[in-house]
């Protein structure tokens, strides 16, 4: 199935975007694929914070590994909804999902 | 003035072997690279993450790879300026690209391949309005001349390995007054220096304050003062002479981004029907640094276009020369 999900960029701006279950994607390479300006440096592992977004609503994800835990821990922009959208598979789980993007870092 | 023919920026895998390759061609390369060890990301981000798409091995440690790329270049005997960033680049009326860096050193060569990665790594700064006008002066992002900071009252921001052991290297050599703000009780640094933060911590000796962070920075007479939020929301504040956010490092684009070069999406755009050479003749980009129509950000491209590339940089260095492919298989690795 193709799962849709509110996106808030940068400028304020929501807009639905959708992508496949069937795909072994994650949230990550799904907002690069629409062109939102996520670096995703390190390629996915959790290991630079570069995919750092907000979430704004209750769908249930996956628990935080640690490496996530302490890639947001010592982030400068981190609030409790904060997650890395690498670490969130494209899943039934996320459809309607609503997320934001966080501020660029500096 | 170091003189080589192929000067490469960037350190990372396809930096390292691209020396192979020019090697095999007899051209003598010199790599520049902001960080202080040969790398780039395998070393900086991921050292311990195994890759499973190098030709040949099932699995490597990303520092693996580098270890085995140093030691496959080192007949080639490369230059290398570490810890500097190529800043500038000119040519000079032989048509030689001369490039400075940050610190000063000069380099000049006929051609220049930029293998950058995703750019040149930098410190994190943290988002707090006016934080520009204290840089270098009272914020530092990099601790490079620690005596800067001797019998003076420092914060330091931050839970990762840099934070916790410049705090430690302080309050043991200097005895100085460290203050540890981090926003989280948990330190992803090393459990040892974690351990060691905690007992200077219980001594006092290092004063920690945890769930909290910077969220203003203003002067006071000669010194600064931190506004600092917990998570709770409670404002106070710390008056100290420096403070040092140390939130790791991220890749920008950095100087050769001011190059003239013809830049799409924070890539150099390259010519991927002939020899990946840039807008600019004579300097080329490979690696994940560069984009062309199919482009797939992966080490084996790199390598891939490192051989193209310098194919095409022998003719340009040696008009005159015919270069004939010779296999290793046949010829050996012949070091100069």
């Amino acid at each position: 199935m193709d799962v849709k999900i509110h996106v808030i960029d940068r400028q304020g701006i929501e807009k639905i975007i959708s992508g496949p279950t069937d795909m072994n994607l994650n949230l990550m390479e799904l907002l690069k694929v629409h062109e939102y300006p996520l670096e995703g440096t390190c390629g996915g592992m959790a290991l630079c914070a570069s995919c750092h977004i907000f979430i704004q609503s209750s769908n249930l994800l996956p628990e935080k590994s640690s490496s996530e835990k302490a890639m947001l821990d010592d982030n400068w922009d981190s609030k409790d909804n904060s997650r890395l959208a690498c670490q969130i598979p494209i899943s039934e789980n996320i459809d309607l999902m609503k997320i934001e993007l966080a501020p660029e870092v500096l | 003035m170091i003189k080589t023919d192929i000067i490469i920026i960037g350190a990372g895998p396809v930096g390292l072997f691209t020396v192979f390759e020019a090697g095999l061609l007899k051209l003598k390369c010199h790599l520049i690279d902001a960080l202080p060890q040969p790398g780039g990301q395998c070393a900086e981000i991921y050292p311990k993450k195994p890759i499973y798409d190098i030709p040949g091995y099932p699995s490597i440690l990303a520092s693996e790879l580098v270890d085995k790329l140093m030691k496959q270049i080192e007949p080639f005997n490369p230059g290398f300026t570490l810890g500097e960033t190529a800043q500038t680049i000119e040519k000079n009326s032989d048509g030689d690209f001369i490039i400075k860096t940050t610190q000063g050193t000069s380099i000049i060569a006929p051609v220049v391949a930029i293998a950058g990665g995703l750019g040149v790594f930098t410190p994190r700064k943290p988002n707090i309005p006016n934080l520009e006008s204290f840089e270098n002066d009272k914020v530092y992002y990099i601790v490079k001349e620690p005596s800067l900071f001797k019998n003076k009252e420092i914060v330091i921001s931050g839970g990762g390995d840099s934070a916790l052991d410049w705090a430690l290297f302080f309050v043991e050599n200097y005895a100085s007054d460290v203050k540890l703000i981090h926003r989280s009780d948990n330190f992803r640094a090393h459990n040892d220096s974690v351990q060691r933060a905690l007992d200077y911590s219980k001594k006092g000796e290092i004063k920690m304050v945890l769930n909290s962070q910077v969220s203003g920075i203003s002067k006071n007479e000669s010194k600064i003062t931190l506004d600092v939020q917990s998570k709770d929301n409670k404002l106070s504040k710390i008056n100290c002479d420096n403070w040092l956010p140390l939130f790791g490092l991220t890749p920008k684009i950095g100087p050769i981004g001011d190059w003239g070069l013809e830049i799409q999406k924070n890539a150099i755009k390259v010519d991927n029907s002939t020899d990946y050479s840039t807008n600019i003749d004579g300097i080329y980009a490979i690696g994940d640094v560069n984009t062309y129509p199919g482009k797939l950000k992966l080490i084996l491209c790199g390598f891939h276009e490192a051989a193209i590339m310098v194919q095409s940089a022998f003719k340009k260095i040696h008009p005159n020369k015919k270069n004939v492919l010779k296999y290793t298989t046949v010829t050996g690795i012949k070091g100069f």
